[in-house]
């Protein structure tokens, strides 16, 4: 399983670039906001956790089709679906932290360039990218599932999004309200924070179960 | 057809498709005539209802707007029950029933939304608010369209089913949250008035024609779901003899 871990980091690190895809995708979103809503320095800084939280997610969702599409067309898709149910559940929920750290990793830390474009404080910076960290995680798992289910379609990237955007709904809807209650005063930070860190655990337990079932599903 | 060699006991045998087939025939039109029976006294019992004395003539929008948010839920779980029968006996007939749901349960979640947002005009002040409850429907919304879309997007029926049926499941996270955000959360939209522990709290005269709405949404959802299933297998079937037509064709030639 480490073999297969560093092997998919190996992937994504070296010749398609979808890692580095990711965060230029982040980059380009956020960077837009600015032109379509005017150069309000108050305003941005009001609203950047908000517009961090998007880019992110917008961008966690990008690369996702890639997830199980590149080992089917190489066929190793077929050999890892052949192992028993145990073993398949476990490779999903590697391959899935192989994605996760190959393409949400690098927009947590990408994340306090874009607080300072955005106007953020370094309190505000921070939350957004401690929630992040939290969060991305669970949009990889939850995302194994659409990658799984959309694996057999020839164009399925932007399918995987429409299927996937509504279960990371609650996800965005916890970790910017935890980003915003630790900079505004009178809301607790950790209500949304257990709340979001929650949601993650289940989706890294659900994600893998219902990911390998799709996987099953769809090979015979 | 070798399985009906196999003793089957009498719920296996309504999986049969052509059994289903000839028994939903039987039964569809005295279906759709109790839906259209049910529906009319509903409609007539709704508006003789009294008005509300705070919401006048607008609180009639409940009778159509409450039934619909009921089914747009009911027909996630049916559709959710199905995924079952699709994932556990792997049977065709329950992937069938998963499928023709989506059309019926995402058009009964539009007009919950349509309607409700015709009474929140009057009522709040507003077309809409992102409060929980409404942000939970739109979501079911769209994992109803999402569905569809998967549906659309695989050629093969077959090769569709298991992985929607797991995508059903995982969303059916969404129907509790429906359920329970108006007690969670502190939302604009009423919380739960008739279905509660203590027993409803609305007035009988509102009630009684909301509960033969209910029954009527019910009704109708069942005759068209029966209606769809039907479709689907003799679609399903016209491809088949298709694909076989045209192989036979090809190894002829």
């Amino acid at each position: 399983m480490m073999a297969l871990l560093v092997r998919d980091l190996a992937i994504a690190t070296r010749s398609g670039g979808a890692a580095m895809l990711g965060v230029l995708f982040f980059l380009a979103v956020v960077a837009v906001i600015p032109f379509g809503i005017g150069p309000d320095l108050n305003l941005l800084g009001r609203i950047g956790p908000a517009i961090l939280w998007i880019g992110a997610l917008l961008a966690s969702l990008l690369g996702l089709d890639r997830l199980f599409q590149a080992d089917r067309e190489d066929g190793s898709l077929d050999m890892l679906v052949m192992q028993d149910w145990f073993s398949l559940i476990f490779t999903v929920f590697v391959k899935s932290l192989a994605h996760w750290l190959a393409t949400g990793l690098p927009l947590v830390l990408a994340a306090p360039l874009l607080g300072l474009l955005m106007n953020m404080g370094a309190a505000a910076t921070g939350a957004v990218m401690l929630t992040l960290l939290v969060g991305t995680p669970a949009i990889s798992f939850i995302g194994a599932v659409g990658a799984a289910v959309a694996v057999v379609l020839p164009r399925g990237g932007l399918l995987v999004s429409i299927l996937i955007l509504p279960l990371a709904i609650p996800i965005l809807i916890f970790g910017v309200s935890a980003a915003y209650a630790a900079v505004t005063d009178p809301d607790p930070f950790w209500p949304p924070f257990m709340i979001l860190s929650a949601i993650a655990l289940f989706f890294a337990a659900l994600g893998p179960v219902a990911a390998a079932a799709a996987l099953k599903g769809a090979s015979d | 057809m070798s399985d009906t060699t196999i003793s089957q006991g009498w719920f296996t045998s309504l999986a049969n498709p052509t059994r289903f087939l000839a028994l939903s025939g039987r039964l569809l039109p005295y279906l759709a005539t109790a839906a259209v029976l049910s529906l009319l006294i509903g409609l007539f019992m709704s508006f003789a209802a009294p008005e509300d004395y705070q919401q006048g003539i607008t609180v009639r929008i409940m009778f159509i707007h409450v039934p619909a948010a009921w089914l747009a839920m009911m027909c996630y779980s049916v559709m959710a029950i199905a995924s079952i029968g699709t994932l556990v006996w792997r049977h065709p007939l329950a992937d069938v029933a998963a499928k023709t749901a989506l059309p019926i349960g995402a058009a009964f979640t539009f007009l919950s939304l349509l309607t409700g947002s015709l009474w929140g005009r009057p009522m709040w002040g507003t077309w809409w608010v992102w409060d929980a409850r409404l942000t939970s429907v739109f979501v079911l919304f769209l994992m109803y369209l999402g569905l569809m879309a998967l549906h659309k997007a695989m050629d093969d029926p077959a090769r569709a089913a298991r992985p929607a049926a797991v995508l059903t499941l995982v969303g059916f996270i969404n129907i509790p949250i429906i359920k329970f955000s108006v007690d969670w959360w502190n939302t604009l939209h009423q919380p739960a008035s008739v279905i509660r522990l203590d027993g409803p709290t609305i007035h009988p005269s509102m009630l009684y024609p909301l509960l033969v709405m209910a029954l009527a949404y019910t009704l109708i959802f069942f005759t068209l779901h029966l209606m769809a299933m039907r479709n689907e297998i003799l679609r399903r079937r016209v491809q088949t003899m298709r694909r076989q037509a045209a192989q036979a064709i090809g190894g002829g030639a």
